[in-house]
Formats: structure tokens, sequence, C-alpha cells
């Protein structure tokens, strides 16, 4: 067997079994989803507002926006710093460690398996914000949903690689996730959760164009509803820092290593 | 600086440990509000040593106790041992490997159960766990298969693979956690409390298991357990560390000639005696009507018996060595071993 088929059997197997746990946890899962509803708050007000103001979007346009940004964030969410701060409390992850094979690897299929079970009651919302607000209605076109799902794919690594750089930090504090919410709220703020990045002062967009978090929710929403983006720019940008973050991560891994300590275990 | 390298080249060796140390950095902090507005301001730490110039080696196929109180630094070794944590200072090599760098052909060969710590999957059958394991440590299917099912009956589990995790009790998820730890048959095994907390029964299958899987495939085990019966039935050599420091390596019989310079006389009286009479024959351990128990130094046990033959007129008499529970126990409860510390 090549050593790509011996991965790939692994990794089937932790996908498998995730999924099992994934299946298990559904009602968890299910909170959690209904969790990250946000942005159908956020399509109500902003709607509204472009009703009554003068904004560069009409009021159905603005509900789409939002759906589209429910979508991409319910399909990148990443909980990997708080499983693995978890395990580095706990003292679980020597287990992960005397395994021959990488802990991130459980991580991902944790992650593919989640959202595998999450999908229909992503759909599920999706078509409740279209019974709220019929204008919002739309189908985007075989090459938009081809890109938007590379889009997810390419937004889903940055944010797991972002957030599993900073869950190196737990090999030095035991509250690593606390400093990534740090990260977090500068992502709420520059991703285009709260409103289109074009909304935002001019200073501000510039500001977040430095970032890969407008890359991250608010360029794939956007080619997911049909609206021009710069589809090579924001691949290149999402594919440089997912190099940078992934050859970080592997940085701080080994240096994280060699302080663990593998206390309660 | 380049550390000194050990010889992996000694036939039979699987293990080897030289002048291991560990060295944790623990923040200092006082209790109470002022200590936790200290501690933010100026934060403080002292330096605690759990592992102290360590040395020993094992030979495979090996089955080695290592026996101290809690915090003495076992599990810190067996952590070194095993690649989890990197020595402060000092060599290790298992299997002519540096453990720390958990190479996959490493990792393949050992195996770290830790009675405290499970690796299944709490919420679902083990067979699930299992599955994952045969993969990553790339047993085909059908080999899989079959080792699942040998080692399921050896350890008396067969029935129980199907069930969640949670469901099972202590001792059944322990036998789990074995057969999930040895699918891969790993040659050199970390038990680290395997019996903690289960009963009397569960305790003896999980022995059973261990002398049969050691003398089935050879393997090298280095077992902790606080429980003395896991010691003595299945280990010929043992480790006695003590804060930190190794302060015996030898054979579980040769203990009681180095920790207990002393026998024990159990005499059955012709008549009643007070204590205040027989403890001109040595220390009573013991007096319960006319069985006394008495502790007399090594070198004067023949003129002690001699003496009791004729003052005391005993109907029968026994010379023992004092049990190694006795003699360990002090060690377990650290309290170190008297006057015999080594």
């Amino acid at each position: 067997m090549t050593r790509m088929r011996r991965f790939c059997r692994a990794f089937a197997a932790e996908l498998v079994t995730a999924f099992a746990l994934t299946t298990t946890y559904r009602a968890e899962l299910l909170l959690w989803a209904l969790s990250g509803t946000l942005p159908i708050i956020l399509m109500g007000v902003w709607s509204e507002a472009a009703r009554t103001g003068e904004m560069p979007y009409s009021p159905a346009e603005m509900a789409r926006y939002f759906v589209a940004v429910l979508f991409v964030r319910q399909m990148t969410f990443v909980w990997v710093i708080w499983e693995f701060e978890e395990q580095v409390v706990s003292g679980t992850l020597s287990h992960a460690l005397l395994r021959p094979i990488d802990p991130v690897w459980n991580y991902v299929a944790n992650h593919l398996a989640e959202r595998i079970v999450r999908l229909p009651i992503v759909f599920g919302l999706v078509g409740l914000c279209f019974a709220l607000y019929p204008s919002a209605i739309f189908v985007p076109s075989p090459s938009a949903i081809a890109l938007t799902i590379l889009a997810v794919l390419a937004s889903f690594t940055v944010r797991f690689a972002l957030q599993y750089t900073f869950a190196m930090m737990c090999f030095a504090t035991e509250r690593a996730s606390s400093v990534e919410g740090l990260s977090f709220a500068a992502f709420v703020f520059l991703s285009g959760m709260l409103a289109p990045l074009d909304l935002y002062p001019s200073w501000v967009a510039t500001l977040a164009g430095w970032t890969p978090f407008p890359y991250l929710i608010y360029v794939p929403a956007r080619i997911l509803i049909g609206e021009p983006v710069a589809i090579w720019h924001s691949f290149g940008v999402l594919t440089g820092w997912a190099v940078l973050l992934i050859v970080t991560q592997r940085c701080l891994w080994w240096w994280g290593l060699n302080r663990y300590t593998g206390m309660g275990a | 600086m380049s550390r000194p390298q050990p010889d992996y080249k000694t036939p039979g060796m699987m293990l080897r440990a030289e002048h291991l140390t560990k060295t944790y950095r623990v923040a200092a902090k006082e209790p109470g509000v002022v200590g936790a507005l200290r501690h933010l301001v100026r934060r403080t730490y002292r330096e605690v040593q759990a592992v102290r110039d360590v040395s020993f080696s094992v030979e495979a196929g090996e089955f080695v106790g290592f026996v101290g109180a809690n915090g003495a630094g076992k599990t810190t070794t067996l952590k070194m041992l095993s690649g989890l944590i990197r020595p402060s200072e000092g060599t290790v090599s298992v299997s002519g490997q540096d453990p720390f760098r958990r190479q996959k052909a490493f990792l393949r060969q050992i195996t770290l159960v830790m009675g405290q710590k499970q690796q299944l999957i709490w919420d679902l059958p083990a067979q699930d766990s299992l599955r994952i394991n045969a993969a990553v440590y790339e047993i085909d299917p059908p080999e899989a298969k079959r080792r699942i099912g040998e080692l399921a009956e050896m350890l008396e589990v067969s029935s129980l693979l199907k069930q969640p995790v949670r469901k099972l009790s202590l001792g059944e998820r322990m036998k789990c956690e074995l057969l999930a730890a040895l699918l891969h048959r790993p040659q050199i095994l970390f038990l680290d409390e395997p019996t903690l907390g289960l009963d009397i029964n569960a305790q003896e299958a999980i022995r059973n298991f261990l002398r049969q899987y050691n003398q089935t495939f050879a393997a090298t085990v280095l077992l902790t357990s606080h429980y003395m019966a896991d010691i003595t039935a299945l280990c010929s050599r043992v480790l006695l560390i003590h804060e930190g420091q190794l302060i015996y390596d030898g054979a579980l019989a040769d203990i009681v000639q180095r920790f207990a310079p002393y026998r024990e006389l159990e005499i059955r009286l012709a008549e009643p005696r007070t204590s205040e009479e027989l403890e001109t024959f040595g220390e009573v351990a013991n007096l319960d009507g006319l069985s006394v128990r008495l502790i007399v130094d090594r070198s004067k046990v023949r003129d002690a018996v001699v003496r009791v033959f004729e003052e005391l007129k005993p109907t029968d008499l026994y010379v023992k060595e004092p049990a190694i529970e006795r003699i360990i126990g002090p060690l377990l409860k650290g309290q170190g071993l008297g006057p015999s510390d080594g």
C-alpha cells in the first residue's frame, strides 16, 4: 500500500468515526447552528435601513447578501481551539501524540463530519430566510456555485489554520481561546459579517484588505450572490495566508511540544 | 551543547535511560486576593525537579515494576520514555531510538496506558475506536479483525465491543482500553496504574492478561502501580523511585535483603505471656492470645530462636522474611524506607 493510500485509509476511518460521533451530538449541533444566526437579525436591520435610507443596496440585495453571509459563516465555522485547549489542559493530548498520525487530522475529520451533518440545518436556515424575505430568493449560477465551493473551502482552510495557530498558545497559557477572542472580534468587524465592507469608511476597508478577514466571509458571500469579485486576487490572498499560517503553526507546534508537560496525564 | 550518546548496540537492550532529569518550572502563587494580584503584577516561578539523575536499562522481554509514592517521579519518567516530554538532562533510548522524535517506526512499537486517562471515545462503542486504531497503525482489515477477536477473547470483552464506552463498568472499560492500546501489538508497554480503582476480580483479570501478553509476544513491560499485588504477581525486577531519585534497581526478592534487615518470628505459645515478657526476645509486632509475631534483627535471629525454645517452650515457631508489601508500603505512602534508605 502506498503512503498516500495508507494515509487516506486512516483519514477515512477518522472521518467515519467523527461522523458517528457528530450524529450522536446532533441536538447540540442544532443549537450551535442556531446560535450562529446573527446574520438573520442583521439581514432584518440592514434591509430596513436600505428601504428607508440612501444605500448602494436595495432591500432585496441586502437580504440576499446576508443570506449568503449566513451560508458562508455556517460552512466555515471552526472550533479547533476549544478542542485543542481541552485536550492540553486535561492531558488527553498525550494519547493523540503517541499515535503515528498528526493530531490535526483528527480535528480536520471532526470539522468535516460536523459540516456534513450541519448542511441540512444550514439549508433549513436559508429556507427560513427566504420565507421571511421572499424578495431575497435567488438561484446562483452553476459557475457561482462552483466558485463558492472553492471559496468556502479556502476560507475554511484559512480560518482553521488561523485558529489552530492561536491554539498553539495553549502550550504557554491554559486559556489560549481567550487570546483568540481578540482575533475573533477583528474577524467579526472586518469580515463583512456586520455589514457589506463597501459601506465601511474607505480607510477601514483598506485596513481590512491587509488582513485575511474580508476574504473569509465578504468575498465568498459576494461570489455566491453573483456580485463582481477580483477572483484571482482573492484566491491568491487566501492561498498566501493559508501558507503563512500553516508554516507559522508548524513552527509553533514544535516549539510547543518542547514545552508540553502532559499535565493531568 | 552536545549530549553524550548512549550505547544503543547492546544486544537485547530495549530501553536505556542515562542520567535522566526533568525539571518543571512551576508558577509560585500565594493564596488569596493579595496573592492573586501580586502574581498578576510580578510572576514568580520555582523549579521542581520531578526526576533526578535516573539511570537504568531494561532488556527485551523483561517485566519491570516501577514503584514509588505519588509525586515520586514515576509518571514523569514514563512520559520521557514514551516521548511525550523532553528530558531536561540526560539521554533516553527506547529500541535504539530517541523517543522524543516520535518517529512513526517508534510509535508503532510502543504503547502507553494510563489508568486515569482513556483513549476510547466516550460516547461511541469501543469498536469505533478500534477501527481508527487499526487504520492509523496500518493493520489490514482482516488482520485487525483477527487481532480484535483474539485480544477480546483473552480479555473476555467480546460481547462488550458494540456498547458505548460510557455504558461499561470501570473494569470493562480498562479491558477495552488495553485492547485498543495493544491492537498494533507493541513490543514495549508503558503501563501507568492500569488497575487503578478496579475491584479485585478485575485486577486479577488484567494481571493475567498482561502476563499472557508478555509471555506470548515477548513484550517489554514497565509497570507502575500502587497495588503491590500487581508488582509481586508480575514483576521479577523492581525500580524504586523516591523523590525523583532511583533508590533501588534489582530483583523483587532482593528487596527484603536490602531494605529489611530483620526477620519475623511467628510463634505459637504454650501458655499466655505478656508483651513485656516477650519484648526481651524482639519487637512485638502482634500479640493475639497464644499467637505472637516478633520482629528480630537479622543478626540476632539465631540467638533469639534458641532463647525462645529454651525459655518459652513454644508449640510452633516459624522464621519468615517480611512481606514485600510491608517493606514497600511505607515508600508508597511517601515515608521513605527508614534507616535503610539507600
